[in-house]
């Protein structure tokens, strides 16, 4: 399948990347290719085929409700890049 | 060059102390020939040591790993130590918690020298896409050691440490092993705890041992596996002491040789390495069966689906607000994101992101994610069918042996062909092993692998064993 | 009047916190108040590596849910990621459930202005809550405290058809959720959320109209505003020959507008898939049906039983349900006391303004069933007068002590005996000839006077039937 370089610039801007028109038409094309192959899928009828998600337990354990592995302020922000008071800051959102 | 069980002897035998091992190894990860290493935990690593000594001189030593020098990709957390995922992302990041097979480990005494160097997030085969550096293979330092667990492999290949742990999303533990002449395991998916590795591919990601030989392998399987109840995908299935299912031989076992997995474009040297080893374990008295597993073709589009939809998923949480890269002048949100993520991001992993986003978006699910899952329960099917008849899948590891570090592949699918052979085992969550074949003409490490039935490493194990020995 | 031509449509999507003690899948903790990100896990700030971990109690409160909103509990349900890029969601992504809730189907019950109504149920299911984020200095901050609390969305099917009733739905669902415990019912502090999905169409079509759906609604006096505020402009932009854009409105409470949310650029792609880290929920169906036997009586039934079986007045058995605590306790007063109306009555009065005067939870009152039974029994057999009985449940309801105690270190024994009565009575008459003949004049209302003269001399002990009694004999006389 042949993506457009609206399609590109849709999926980008979903997965909040921001491209360069050089790379733009690189992705493009790259991905284009890929789905080709990706599209040999569509020959094989899975008509009434369960999907496979979740391989593994059969149903999760669950946790107690109990309050446990609570960080602090202090290491919850360790790695932050900007911190204001206790909170994680960033710049002004408008809404 | 030593064995885990050799360190182990040595140290039991006080030949040696920890604090020696650990110096030596911490010398040599420092030299890193091979560019192996992302960081080096020499403070951690000579406290480990000490007090392993020190256990041992009370006579409470832990276990076969007590004392022993180990490596972890830098994609699985450890507490304090700089953990990247080979990623500019995440230069700068410190963990707070370790990964439950990074305590784990620590548990069994095991020595933690350092982070191995990845290609970033664990997104390729050749260790090349990595941040920041490539890492090379110590059979030929002018090629590849695989990836994307390259740096382990090259960690323990060049004897370093004595065994490392890995990744394996669609082969990055396996192909690696082969390219390095190393036994790498990547366990049914559920068998070793997720927890604190950063994933990838969710539904695939699984940590395994990369070491030298088979039972080294299982030592370590012994100490990572188990139900974790922070992992709720892990599995409560029984935990076996592997190293005592080693020597029970292959006498009567059936394997099968699938015939979609002599593929078109395979090396010549490979093919008969793979049909050499089959010829082994006939002689060792197992039987060598054909057989078909007629949804090989699709496993590499249908992989290439579910792990860039699960990827593109599991990296939204790098968005430069909490922890990680975050663009120096963005001045509104939208451009935090956006110039965060694509200086952060390498072009491999933008690719996987784009390519997972695209096949998520709306009008497209259907067509890509869904019809992946549904032939993902083909693929499945075709092994369940497989082994009511064989006992082990044999195969080859990667169709072609280790390629120059300079060999330009500007082509990604050339490169995702590349991963064929280990996809399916991935895709069906089945335990998969690679393990040292022979070597090429040129002198480059041959592998093949072993699939087995879920939760059979047993199994696995001891095929792998039998055929090490002979 | 252009409405007048129009139907509303209605449908309500309400998120419901659940009371439980740590979050969804982790286990920081959901207490209120604390500094910025106090209550974070490394699973709440979403750092590499973590994984999700079910909180028992959230399926638990759940399953309750459906049962009391009569929905069919799902024996598998599967957990989704729903993709945006937000400060407030860490991962990226927020863990809900998608094409298979916990509860599908399933209806609220409620009195509305004209009669009893009933509104399908679409589904119930859980999903975690974001973070805040706060725009105070030149940044904005994120807190992460709330994300990750473990919600319930309950979404209706598009059955309401008027502002009023929508505010009556929402009142009866609360009420519900918080009887069976599990949430505490608070809209200002958005622990009770409610989204509307607002349409209109002309009367008699069949065919609904392009819905808005209004955020921002955090009382119900908002949301019966906004829904109305809403209508009129949707029936403005038909009525001016426009279409009505599908697309989520803001209600802006000081201008009493709704506004759009989002520009079209921004259009959003969850990208849904099933989440790779949590395995189906699956419940067995023993396991359903124990929640089910666990459910208490509902308000609604209660409050039908209240007047059916225990004859009391509607607006009393509304009082009394309006509260799980209140009726609890008043369901084991009338056990121990045998009958309804009595307790009913203190409830309604006595106990009710002692709770309110001193700010009292009925959760810790400090009698019991059976001490507050002995008071009635010591009314009934003339032990106590009505007036001193007031005081013995002050005094009850402030120490926890035993009325017969009460009494005795009170001095507030009735008096039955006929001669000290007797002798008050005489003072009394002797005191007021006047009113004597007064009374033996015709004017028997005068009585009243004598009562109370007489009880004043008994320090308010005397037994007020037997006085009257006495006194009608000796006037008549």
């Amino acid at each position: 399948m042949k993506l457009t370089e609206e399609q590109v610039r849709h999926v980008a801007r979903l997965a909040r990347l921001a491209l360069s028109p050089d790379e733009l038409t690189r992705y493009g094309s790259q991905l284009s290719a890929i789905l080709d192959a990706v599209d040999s899928l569509s020959q094989l009828d899975t008509s009434g085929v369960p999907p496979t998600s979740v391989i593994g337990a059969a149903t999760p354990h669950l946790r107690e409700d109990v309050v446990a592995g609570e960080l602090g302020a202090k290491v919850a922000l360790a790695n932050a890049p900007q911190v204001e008071g206790s909170s994680f800051a960033i710049p002004k959102v408008i809404e | 060059m030593k064995t885990i069980v050799e360190i182990g002897a040595g140290l039991a035998e006080k030949k040696t102390s920890a604090v020696e091992v650990a110096t030596a190894a911490l010398a040599s990860a420092k030299e890193d020939t091979f560019s192996a290493f992302l960081a080096i935990d020499e403070a951690g690593a000579m406290a480990a040591a000490k007090a392993s000594d020190e256990r041992r001189a009370r006579g409470a030593a832990l276990g076969p790993l007590d004392g022993v020098p180990v490596a972890l990709k830098d994609n699985i957390l450890t507490e304090g130590v700089v953990t990247t995922a080979g990623s500019k992302m995440l230069a700068d990041f410190t963990p707070p918690y370790d990964a439950t097979v990074t305590a784990r480990l620590k548990a069994a005494g095991a020595v933690i020298i350092g982070k191995t160097n990845l290609d970033e997030f664990g997104m390729g085969s050749s260790t090349v896409n990595s941040a920041f550096k490539p890492t090379k293979n110590p059979f030929d330092p002018s090629r590849t050691p695989g990836g994307s667990s390259g740096g382990s492999a090259a960690a323990v290949a060049a004897g370093i440490v004595g065994g490392a742990l890995g990744t394996d999303t669609g082969g990055s533990i396996r192909q690696p092993a082969s390219f390095t002449g190393l036994v790498g395991l990547k366990p049914t998916y559920g068998r070793v705890s997720r927890a604190g590795v950063i994933a990838y591919a969710s539904s695939l990601d699984q940590v395994g041992p990369m070491a030298h030989t088979v039972e080294d392998a299982a030592l370590l399987l012994e100490a990572i596996e188990g139900f974790d109840a922070n992992d709720s995908t892990s599995s409560d299935a029984k935990k076996t002491v592997w190293r005592d299912a080693l020597r029970s031989g292959v006498k009567g076992l059936r394997i099968g040789l699938p015939r979609e997995y002599f593929v078109d474009g395979m090396d010549a040297e490979v093919d008969s390495s793979v049909r050499a080893a089959a010829k082994r374990l006939e002689a060792l008295g197992a039987s060598v069966v054909d057989i078909s597993l007629p949804h090989t073709k699709y496993a590499l589009a249908t992989y290439y689906v579910i792990a860039p939809c699960e990827a593109s998923s599991n990296l939204g949480r790098y968005d430069g607000v909490r922890y990680g890269h975050r663009a120096a002048d963005a001045k509104a949100l939208k451009e935090l994101y956006e110039k965060s993520r694509s200086e952060g991001f390498g072009p491999e992993v933008k690719r996987r992101i784009m390519l997972g986003t695209f096949a998520l978006s709306s009008g497209y699910y259907d067509a890509y994610y869904r019809k992946a899952q549904q032939v993902r329960t083909l693929i499945t099917r075709d092994f369940e069918q497989a082994f009511q008849s064989v006992d082990i899948v044999l195969s080859a590891t990667s169709p072609v042996l280790p390629w120059r570090l300079d060999e330009k592949l500007d082509d990604p699918l050339a490169m995702y062909l590349m991963d064929v052979l280990t996809l399916p085992c991935s895709l069906a969550g089945l335990p998969g092993l690679s393990m040292p074949s022979g070597v090429s003409a040129s002198g480059l490490p041959i592998g093949v692998q072993l699939l087995g039935r879920r939760f059979d490493e047993a199994t696995l194990l001891r095929t792998a064993f039998a055929l090490e020995k002979h | 009047m252009p409405r007048a031509d129009f139907q509303v449509v209605i449908g309500l999507e309400v998120h419901a916190q659940l009371l439980t003690t740590s979050k969804l899948f982790s286990g920081a903790g959901t207490s209120f108040g604390g500094a910025p990100n106090a209550h974070t896990s490394i699973v709440c700030l979403g750092l590499p590596g973590v994984l999700p971990v079910l909180n028992q109690r959230a399926v638990e409160l759940a399953i309750r849910t459906g049962h009391a909103l009569e929905c069919t509990v799902a024996e598998r349900s599967e957990w989704s990621r729903k993709h945006y890029f937000y400060p407030d969601l860490p991962k990226g992504y927020q863990i809900t459930q998608y094409e298979f809730p916990i509860c599908v189907g399933g209806r609220v019950v409620f009195d509305g202005p004209d009669g009893e109504k009933s509104v399908r149920l679409t589904r119930i299911h859980m999903e975690e809550d974001a973070g805040k984020l706060v725009h105070e200095s030149a940044a904005s901050l994120v807190d992460l405290n709330r994300a990750g609390t473990p919600l319930l969305e309950i979404v209706s099917e598009p059955d309401l058809r008027t502002a009023d009733d929508a505010v009556e739905y929402l009142k009866a669902l609360r009420d519900i959720l918080v009887w069976i415990g599990v949430n505490d019912g608070n809209l200002e502090e958005g622990s009770f959320r409610c989204d509307a999905n607002v349409s209109v169409m002309r009367h008699g079509s069949t065919t609904f109209g392009t819905r808005c759906e209004l955020k921002n609604l955090n009382s119900f006096r908002f949301i019966k505003q906004a829904i109305e505020i809403e209508a009129t402009r949707q029936v403005e932009i038909i009525e001016a020959g426009g279409k009505v854009e599908q697309e989520t409105r803001l209600f802006d409470p000081q201008r009493g507008e709704t506004r759009s949310m989002r520009s079209k650029e921004d259009a959003h792609d969850y990208r849904y898939f099933p989440d790779p880290d949590l395995p189906p929920l699956l419940l067995t169906p023993e396991r359903i049906e124990r929640s089910r036997k666990e459910l208490p009586e509902l308000p609604r039934a209660r409050r039908k039983r209240y007047v059916d079986a225990l004859g009391l007045p509607a607006y009393d058995a509304g009082v009394l349900t309006s509260d799980r605590a209140m009726s609890d306790l008043f369901e084991r007063c009338v056990a121990e006391a045998g009958e309804a109306k009595p307790v009913s009555n203190w409830f309604m009065g006595e106990l009710s303004r002692l709770l309110n005067e001193t700010k009292t939870n009925t959760a810790d009152v400090k009698f019991s069933p059976v001490q507050f039974a002995a008071l009635l029994k010591a009314i009934k057999d003339g032990v106590v007068s009505g007036p001193g009985a007031k005081e013995v449940f002050a005094e009850l309801f402030a120490t926890g002590k035993d009325p017969s105690l009460i009494i005795q270190e009170k001095g507030l024994a009735q008096v039955n005996d006929d001669g000290p009565l007797l002798e008050a009575i005489a003072q009394a008459m002797a005191e007021a000839p006047k009113n004597v003949e007064s009374y033996r004049g015709g004017n028997t209302k005068i009585i009243g006077a004598f009562v109370g003269a007489v009880m004043k001399k008994l320090g308010g002990k005397g037994n007020p039937k037997r006085i009257n009694e006495l006194l009608t004999e000796k006037l008549k006389a």
